[in-house]
Formats: C-alpha cells, sequence, structure tokens
C-alpha cells in the first residue's frame, strides 16, 4: 500500500488540506468572525515550537543520552512562568510600535536604527538556516524511508545524489511555494497572517495526536504498559546512564540546554512571531502561560518510551534513532500508523518551515533590502508610486532564498549532524539576542552601540566556536583547524578557547559567546551616551506597562508635513483600502476630520509612522516619513521634556491634578456656603426692618392718642373713651405682635417645646373650634364642618395642631365676606396622610401670591384696607408647626371664590405600619 | 483584595521553585537505578514536577484573571 505515489498523494492531499485551512482562517478574518482570535488557537500555534527536531531528534537524543531532551522543554516551561516580566512586555510593546519582527523589535528598542536592524536579521538568517535544514532533513529522510517499505534501510549518501534526483531539494523547492502561497498573500499594515496561525495550530494537533499515537502503539500495543515496557528495557547494556543523568559534565549541559531553550523561545524569530507578532489579544497569553507548557509535557511523555522500544526492537543493527518515531511501526508493518507517523513529521517540519521562513523574509525585506534601496537614492524609489508590489516581490525571492540556502546547508555541511545538534546551533545563534532583548526591556541604560557591539561580538565568537568546527567537520576547512587551532595556536583551538577544554561544545560555546556578548552589551553601553531618540525608546520599552495607551503626546516629530503627502506615502505601501480605512479609523478615534487637515501634526505623524512600520519597519518607516516632512525632529531639550515624564513625574502629575480638583470642590462648596450666609443676613435686616416698622406702627398710634389724653384735659368723655379703646386694641395687637414673633423665633429656632404624641385628630379639630367659637358668633359666621365620624389617628403635638386650625380659622373671619360670611371646614383621609382644609368666601389669594402669603409679614391684600388686618406672622407659623409634623400646607388653586388653605398631618405610625419598622 | 499578594511576586517565587526542581541537587536525588510505580524515578520525579509547576502556574493565573487587576486591554490591533 505504501507505494512512492500513495505517499506523495497523501502528502500533497496534507499540504493543500492546510493551505485550504489557511485560506479559509484568512477569510474568516476578512469577514470579521477571526478564528485566530481564541486563545486555544493561540496556544496551539506557540506549539510550532516543536519541530521535526521534537518530533523525530528527541528519540534520536534520548536514545543516545537518555533523559537530557528534556531542558529543551524545561527551559520554555520556566519562562512561561516568569510570563509578566518578559513575554507579556514583548506582546504588549509589539502592538503599540506596530513591530513586525524581531529585527525590527531590538532596531526600535535602540532608537529605530537601521544598522542594529540589518545585523540581527544577518545573525537570524545565518543562525537560522542550519535549523530549516534540519526540517528539510528529516522530510526527505523519512520520506525516502517511506519509500524503502517494508524495508527498513538507512538512506545514506544523501549527498552524492545529483541534486536533480535528491528529494530534499524538491522538498525545499515545494516548502518554497507553499510558504510564499501561504505567507505573503498580501502585504499586511500590521503582519498578521490569521490564516496562517490557524493553519499552525492544526498542524500542532497533528503532530501531537501523531506522536501520542506512536507513543501509545510502543507502550501498550508491543508491551503491556509503561511498566512491562521499561522492565523490559533493563535488558539494554545502556538503560542505566538513560534513566539517570550521569556525569557532572551532563549537568553541566543540562544547564546549558535549559538556558538555550529559555533564550530561544523568546529570541526564535518564528517564536516571536508566533507570540508576539502574531498575538490578537494579549489576554490570550492568560490561556498559552499554562497551555503551551502542558503541550510540551505531552508530547514528550513517550520519547523515552519509543527510545527504549526502538532500541529494544533494533538492538545491534544500524538504525537511526532518529527515525524511530518512523522505522517501529514500519518494522511491525503497521501501514497506516506508519504513514500517519509520517504525517506528523511533515506537520512539525512545514510548520516550523513556513513560520520561520515568513519571519527571516519579513525581516530580510524591511530590515535589510529596504532600508538599502531606501538609501539608494539614484534609485528615486521614494518617488515611485505603488511599492506594495516591490514589497511582495522581495519578500517572496528572500523566502525562495532562504529556503535554497538551507538545502544548501543541509546537502554539504549539516548531513552528518543529530538532528539536536544541528537544533542546538540554531539555538545558540539565536541565544546571541537574548541580551539585548531582556536587557533592552528591563534596563534603560542599553545603548545602540552596546547592542551592536554586544551582537556583533556573540555572533563573532558562535561562528568561530560552533559554525566553523561544523564547516571543519564537514571537510570544508582543514580538520586541523579543529585539532590543533588555527595556524596551529594551541590556545585558539575552536572547542577548548584559551585552553578551556572541561566544557561539552556547545557549553563552551555558550560561556564565550555569552561572556563577550554580554560584556561588550554592558560594557559599551555604560561607556557610551544614548541619542535623544534611543532615551525616548528606551523610556517606551522599559515602562511600557506603566504608560498609558494614549502616547501619542510623546511625538517626537516637530516639523510639519501635508496630510496629502502622508496619505500618498501610506498608500504606496500598504495599499489604497488599508490606508483608507486606517485614517478613517483615526479620525474616528480623535474625532477630527482629515479632509479638513492640511497640515499634519505631530500626532498624525506618529500615527503614520506606526501605520507604515507595520509595513516596512520601523527604522524604514521613520526614513520615509523623514523625507516628507519638513523642518526638524524634537530638539534635545524637548526631548528631554518628553523623556522626564517618567511615570513618577505622571503619578505626581496625577496626584496634583487630584488634589486641586478637591481644592475646587471645596472651594466651590465654601462659595455656596458664603453665599447662604450673605442671604441669611440679607433676610435677616429685611425681618428686623419690617419687624421694627410693624412694631411702630400700633406704638405710634398708641402714643399719639396717649399725648392728645395728656394734652388736652378738656376732651369730651365721649371722645376720652373712644381714643382709650383705640389704645387697647393697639396694645393688644402689639402684645399678639410680639407673643407671635418670640412664637416664629423659637420655632425657627427649633427651641420650641414640642410634645409629639398620637392624637386622635377628631377631638382635636373640635376642640379648636370651640375655642373660636366666640370669635365665629361675634362676626356672624356660618361654619360648615364636614367631619368622618372615625378617624386615624395622627402624630402631632396637641396644642400646637389647635393652634394651626385656631390661625387658620381666624384668619379666614378676617377675609370673609361681610355681607354673608362663612367658612367650611373639610377633613378626609388620604392613603399618606390626613388632608385638613379651611375655607373661606372672601376676596381670595390673588394669583401668584400662594407662596409668598407664607412669608413673615406679607399679607395677600394690604391694599383692601388700609390698617393691616392680621400680623402677617400667623401664616408663616402654621407652615413651621405642620412642616415639623412632617406634613404640608399650602393654597389650593382653581377657587372661585375665597381662599381655601389645605394641610396635611401624617398619620401615626402604629396605626398603619409594622411594628419596629 | 488589596491585601492579595501581586501576581508577580508568585510568579517570581514558582519560577525559583521550577529552577530548583529541574536542576542538579534535586535531579541528582532522584537520579538513581531505582523504579517507582513502575517508572524510572527521575522519569516519573521530572514529569510529576512539571505537572506541578504547570498546575500552580494555571492556579495563579485564573485567580488573577478574576481579579479586577488588570484592565481589560483593546484586544485587536489590526487595521484591515
Amino acid at each position: 500500500m505504501l507505494q512512492g505515489w500513495v505517499v506523495l498523494l497523501v502528502s500533497f492531499g496534507y499540504l493543500c488540506l492546510l493551505f485550504a485551512i489557511a485560506y479559509y482562517g484568512d477569510k474568516r478574518a476578512d469577514e470579521g468572525r477571526s478564528l485566530a482570535n481564541n486563545p486555544y488557537i493561540y496556544a496551539l500555534s506557540i506549539a510550532v515550537y516543536c519541530t521535526s527536531w521534537t518530533y523525530y531528534g528527541s528519540v534520536g537524543r534520548a536514545a543516545s543520552s537518555g533523559l537530557d531532551f528534556l531542558p529543551i522543554y524545561l527551559g520554555p516551561t520556566l519562562v512561561f512562568v516568569l510570563w509578566w516580566f518578559v513575554l507579556g512586555k514583548i506582546i504588549r510593546i509589539t502592538k503599540k510600535n506596530r513591530i513586525t519582527s524581531i529585527a525590527d523589535f531590538i532596531a526600535s528598542r535602540y532608537g529605530k536604527s537601521t544598522l542594529l536592524g540589518g545585523l540581527v536579521t544577518i545573525i537570524a538568517v545565518v543562525g537560522i538556516m542550519p535549523y530549516i535544514s534540519l526540517q528539510l532533513k528529516a522530510v526527505s529522510t523519512s520520506f525516502n524511508l517511506l519509500l524503502g517499505y517494508p524495508e527498513i534501510a538507512m538512506p545514506s549518501g544523501l549527498g552524492e545524489v545529483p541534486i536533480p534526483h535528491d528529494t530534499a531539494f524538491y522538498v525545499a523547492l515545494l516548502m518554497a511555494i507553499f510558504t510564499i502561497l501561504f505567507g505573503t498573500r498580501h502585504i499586511d499594515a500590521s503582519e498578521h497572517h490569521e490564516g496562517m496561525v490557524v493553519a499552525i495550530a492544526f498542524e500542532s494537533v497533528v503532530k501531537l495526536v501523531a506522536f501520542l499515537s506512536v507513543g501509545l502503539f510502543v507502550t501498550f500495543g508491543l508491551y503491556d504498559g509503561f511498566g512491562d515496557l521499561f522492565t523490559e528495557a533493563k535488558a539494554l547494556p545502556e538503560y542505566g546512564s538513560l534513566i539517570t543523568l550521569g556525569t557532572a559534565s551532563t549537568y553541566g549541559q543540562w544547564i546549558t540546554m535549559t538556558l538555550l531553550s529559555m533564550a530561544a523561545i523568546i529570541c526564535l524569530p518564528r517564536q516571536f512571531q508566533v507570540t508576539a507578532i502574531e498575538s490578537l489579544d494579549e489576554r490570550h497569553l492568560n490561556k498559552a502561560v499554562w497551555l503551551f507548557p502542558l503541550y510540551l509535557l505531552i508530547i514528550n511523555i513517550f520519547v523515552l518510551p519509543i527510545a527504549l522500544g526502538g532500541l529494544l526492537m533494533f538492538s545491534g543493527d544500524t538504525v537511526d534513532a532518529d527515525t524511530f518515531v518512523l522505522t517501529v511501526p514500519m518494522y511491525e508493518q503497521q501501514e497506516l500508523l506508519t504513514l500517519f507517523a509520517f504525517i506528523g513529521g511533515l506537520s512539525a517540519a512545514t510548520g516550523m518551515v513556513i513560520v520561520a521562513t515568513i519571519a527571516l523574509s519579513t525581516m530580510v525585506c524591511n530590515d535589510l533590502v529596504m532600508p538599502v534601496l531606501l538609501r539608494l537614492t539614484w534609485l528615486r524609489l521614494n518617488e515611485k508610486g505603488d511599492l506594495g508590489g516591490l514589497l511582495q516581490a522581495i519578500r517572496r525571492g528572500s523566502i525562495l532564498f532562504i529556503l535554497l540556502f538551507s538545502y544548501g546547508y543541509f546537502r554539504f555541511i549539516g548531513e552528518s549532524y543529530a538532528l539536536a545538534t544541528v537544533g542546538l546551533l540554531s539555538f545558540a545563534a539565536a541565544a546571541q539576542f537574548a541580551p539585548a532583548i531582556v536587557g533592552g526591556l528591563l534596563w534603560k541604560g542599553g545603548t545602540r552601540a552596546g547592542a551592536l557591539v554586544g551582537l556583533c561580538l556573540g555572533f563573532t565568537m558562535w561562528i568561530y566556536t560552533l559554525l566553523m568546527p561544523s564547516l571543519a567537520l564537514s571537510g570544508w576547512i582543514p580538520h586541523s583547524f579543529i585539532d590543533a587551532g588555527p595556524f596551529g595556536a594551541e590556545l585558539l583551538k575552536p572547542y577548548a578557547l584559551f585552553g578551556l577544554s572541561e566544557f561539552d561544545n556547545l557549553s563552551h560555546a555558550l560561556f564565550w559567546s555569552m561572556l563577550v556578548n554580554i560584556g561588550g552589551y554592558v560594557g559599551v553601553s555604560l561607556a557610551t551616551r544614548q541619542t535623544a531618540l534611543e532615551r525616548i525608546q528606551a523610556a517606551l520599552f522599559v515602562d511600557v506597562y506603566r504608560r498609558s495607551d494614549d502616547d501619542r503626546g510623546s511625538g517626537l516629530w516637530r516639523g510639519t508635513a501635508t496630510f496629502s503627502d502622508l496619505y500618498a506615502l501610506v498608500v504606496r505601501f500598504v495599499g489604497r483600502d488599508q490606508a483608507d480605512r486606517a485614517f478613517d479609523g483615526y479620525a474616528a478615534e480623535t474625532g477630527e476630520s482629515l479632509k479638513k487637515v492640511t497640515e499634519a501634526d505631530p500626532a498624525l505623524l506618529n500615527f503614520t509612522e506606526k501605520l507604515l512600520a507595520g509595513a516596512i519597519g520601523a527604522a524604514s518607516a521613520r526614513v520615509m516619513i523623514g523625507s516628507v516632512v519638513k523642518g526638524e525632529v524634537a530638539s534635545i531639550d524637548e526631548v528631554m521634556e518628553i523623556l522626564d515624564e517618567t511615570s513618577q513625574v505622571i503619578e505626581y502629575s496625577h496626584r496634583l491634578e487630584q488634589k486641586s480638583r478637591e481644592l475646587q470642590i471645596a472651594s466651590a462648596e465654601l462659595q455656596a456656603a458664603n453665599e447662604r450666609l450673605k442671604e441669611v443676613d440679607r433676610l435677616k435686616d429685611d425681618f428686623l426692618s419690617t419687624v421694627s416698622h410693624e412694631l411702630r406702627t400700633p406704638l405710634t398710634s398708641i402714643r399719639s392718642f396717649s399725648e392728645i389724653l395728656f394734652d388736652e384735659s378738656d376732651l369730651p368723655i365721649e371722645e376720652r373713651r373712644e381714643f382709650l379703646t383705640i389704645i387697647i386694641k393697639e396694645s393688644e395687637r402689639l402684645t399678639r405682635l410680639i407673643n407671635q414673633l418670640l412664637d416664629l423665633a423659637k420655632l425657627e429656632a427649633g427651641r420650641g417645646e414640642w410634645q409629639i404624641s398620637d392624637i386622635d385628630p377628631k377631638e382635636v379639630i373640635e376642640e379648636a373650634i370651640a375655642a373660636t367659637s366666640s370669635l365665629l358668633q361675634e362676626n356672624r359666621m356660618q361654619l360648615d364642618v364636614n367631619l368622618p365620624s372615625q378617624l386615624r389617628r395622627v402624630r402631632a403635638d396637641r396644642d400646637r395642631f389647635i393652634q394651626v386650625i385656631v390661625n387658620l380659622l381666624s384668619n379666614a373671619v378676617k377675609f370673609c365676606n361681610r355681607s354673608n360670611p362663612s367658612i367650611q371646614i373639610a377633613v378626609r383621609e388620604t392613603s399618606q396622610a390626613l388632608l385638613v382644609a379651611v375655607e373661606d368666601n372672601g376676596p381670595g389669594i390673588p394669583a401668584g401670591a400662594e407662596q409668598r402669603i407664607f412669608e413673615k409679614f406679607e399679607q395677600a391684600d394690604v391694599t383692601a384696607t388700609s390698617k393691616p388686618v392680621s400680623t402677617g406672622l400667623g401664616l408663616p407659623i402654621c407652615r413651621q408647626i405642620v412642616e415639623y409634623f412632617g406634613g404640608r400646607i399650602w393654597v389650593e388653586r382653581n377657587q372661585s371664590v375665597g381662599a381655601k388653605f389645605v394641610f396635611t398631618v401624617p398619620y401615626a405610625r402604629t396605626s398603619f405600619m409594622v411594628p419596629g419598622e | 483584595m488589596n491585601q492579595r499578594r501581586p501576581v508577580s511576586e508568585s510568579l517570581l517565587a514558582l519560577f525559583a521553585l521550577g529552577v530548583l526542581l529541574f536542576n542538579p541537587p534535586m535531579l541528582l536525588l532522584f537520579g538513581v537505578d531505582a523504579t517507582l510505580f513502575g517508572f524510572p524515578a527521575l522519569y516519573l520525579y521530572i514529569f510529576a514536577s512539571w505537572a506541578l509547576l504547570i498546575a500552580l502556574v494555571a492556579m495563579i493565573v485564573n485567580r488573577r484573571g478574576r481579579s479586577p487587576g488588570m484592565r481589560p486591554r483593546i484586544g485587536r490591533t489590526r487595521d484591515g
């Protein structure tokens, strides 16, 4: 069944399926129903970390050196524990600054340095090529193995096959085409490849399930579970060394690999791509932070069992342990499982190749080729039209270039190595970025020069201690380079530099390269000064958590540009549609209409720079914006001003703002209180003048009549009596006035004596009527009382209640129609309170005076009689009392004749409420 | 609520635990030719402590996810 064409067909079919998934993922993203925007997809896409190296190589390594395949997965677990300090920060920065690659990230951090971006790109391409070649090797080896089915023949001497007959060559070409179709379908302003992410997540599932299937088959199919397998394996001569960790040097290597993998999970371009650049939502990290390590754990459970199973199966044979995942099911003639295992390996390889080449091609395009092209003035690139096509062509070209070079590495150098060794070579290269990245995240002092020197030294040391020896081992440089050192200089032996021979090659290389890298970075950073732009970027990166989202204000473009220039610039790189959408979004966010903007302000310049950075990288974007901006970047002083707004200052100013807001509120309150005091003071003055006027009127008449009586001794007796009557009446009036004044003052001051209790209103009203009966009779009043026989009890002061009714009645008597005086009292129960109405048939209250008559000394109808008929204090007293009871008093409107005063008194609580309420 | 330890502290402590668990002194302790429940001791030890570390991280992150410590962020920055 497993003929060549079947394998080919299935492989093609699988790749087509992947492409379909990616296409569907992109389509969903365009429709706004993103599949990739999901923490599980995100976590699975990070599992692109597990490549052929994991899939085939781990078993190979486990078969030769036991458990030391594990640090490669324990390191990332440790980094993910610390996600908040490193990964979370990187993701936030990447999003804010529209970083497009790891080169872009480092270049941005150190002042948007084009040079640094280029250097990182070169290191990444050279360093990752062996890793890609590893995948090509794995695919072509596994394919060739499968072709021999059911014979297990190790493919050998692949280097001698002419290139047109070399499977790996076609694998490389196919993957290049596939990646080009996958990753460069359009230039996106934010470098998201949602379709690709979904496809990678799918591949992660396939490789996991395939690997677990083989593992389960070995453990439970061939053996009777783990216990049985491990018991059987004790027969192996190497068993003891596989399940323990042996010597001190193994432990040294263990630590080295842990450190390398910790660096790799952050610094490998493809990991940076999936973790930071493709991240659609920071919160996905919350799940990925434990899902991804869990994935690593699960995929590693069966590594040792498969290795042991393979060793038991092929003991003495020449089967390469790197192929156990495939050869064990082959040996057992499990056709389907074999094919599935192959597809799993293909998944692992294609996933890595696709993401790595997309990441590298973005870097080559944005950080290597474009900056050079943009600087070549004779190309006049600045004036050319649509550059989106050019960008795409560069990326496609670089994908092809990277894969063909990787193929070259595989064919001419890498073939003699085990998978894991090649992978570690790449890890060591990627680790060179770690000081610049981690240092740049945590330490503001790192300078561009420091990063440049550190990277250069580290990379050189990597070439010298790892890459060149690998060339020597492959016969491209004389082998004496390793044995005797270059030109016989013993001290410079690449595997034992300066006589340091105690370490394994990898630890040795890591020690020296990190020594010069970190040493160069820190030393030179301390010795050099940062430019303004570097300081700004350093602050933006290190304090990214502390800064508000809106950091447009920290833009350092001071010059101006016309909006049409900016627009044209963006259109050339990202196309009209995307440019329109982006600027529309900006306009909607800021609320300014860009159509009216002719001169772009610094905020808009900043926005445009970030937009462009998303397509061509920070360094190039800066150059491009610089080409259309007239004027200078911010002066040093201005930059310092911006910089000094460190978080403390911002926080301090926040606190100041808060304080001043509180002060404002307090002073507003003070002002209001002052206004009220003034008002009260004015009222008091008014009151005093009114009172003195009211008191003087009766006093004046008393005094003048007394004087007449005193002076004129011969007045007739009748006149005397008349005058004396006036004097008595005025004295009474004066007494009443003073009493009421005192009463009102007491009420207003709250010093009145109250005896609030539950009383029967019927009885009180009858008593009040009785008290005024003489007054009523005197004026021949007709009184209608409408009093229900049963009334709920009310809560009030008995005497004050009577006082209110008496006041109202006497008021009514005074204003009644003289010819036919009549007063009505109506008492009614409402749901909330008892309602008492006193109505007369006098002239009534003029419209608009309904409120005023309850004020002190206000009388509704002063003009009606020359002499006031009342003191003007009765109603204010009534109001004070009623309001004290919790009721209300008012004048009923819509009265055609007379005035109707109504007041309410609340019921006693016990009569209608639940006790204890 | 306010008395809750910052997540970053817990994570740092976990990291230290991980470094301890996955490095020589502890590995040497279990790196003996013995079997536990049918598994080689070191193999079982590494996977068990690994699983423990993952579970602890998941626990801390989940707890943090429920607390209002972190502002929700705008998810997508995509313009296209």
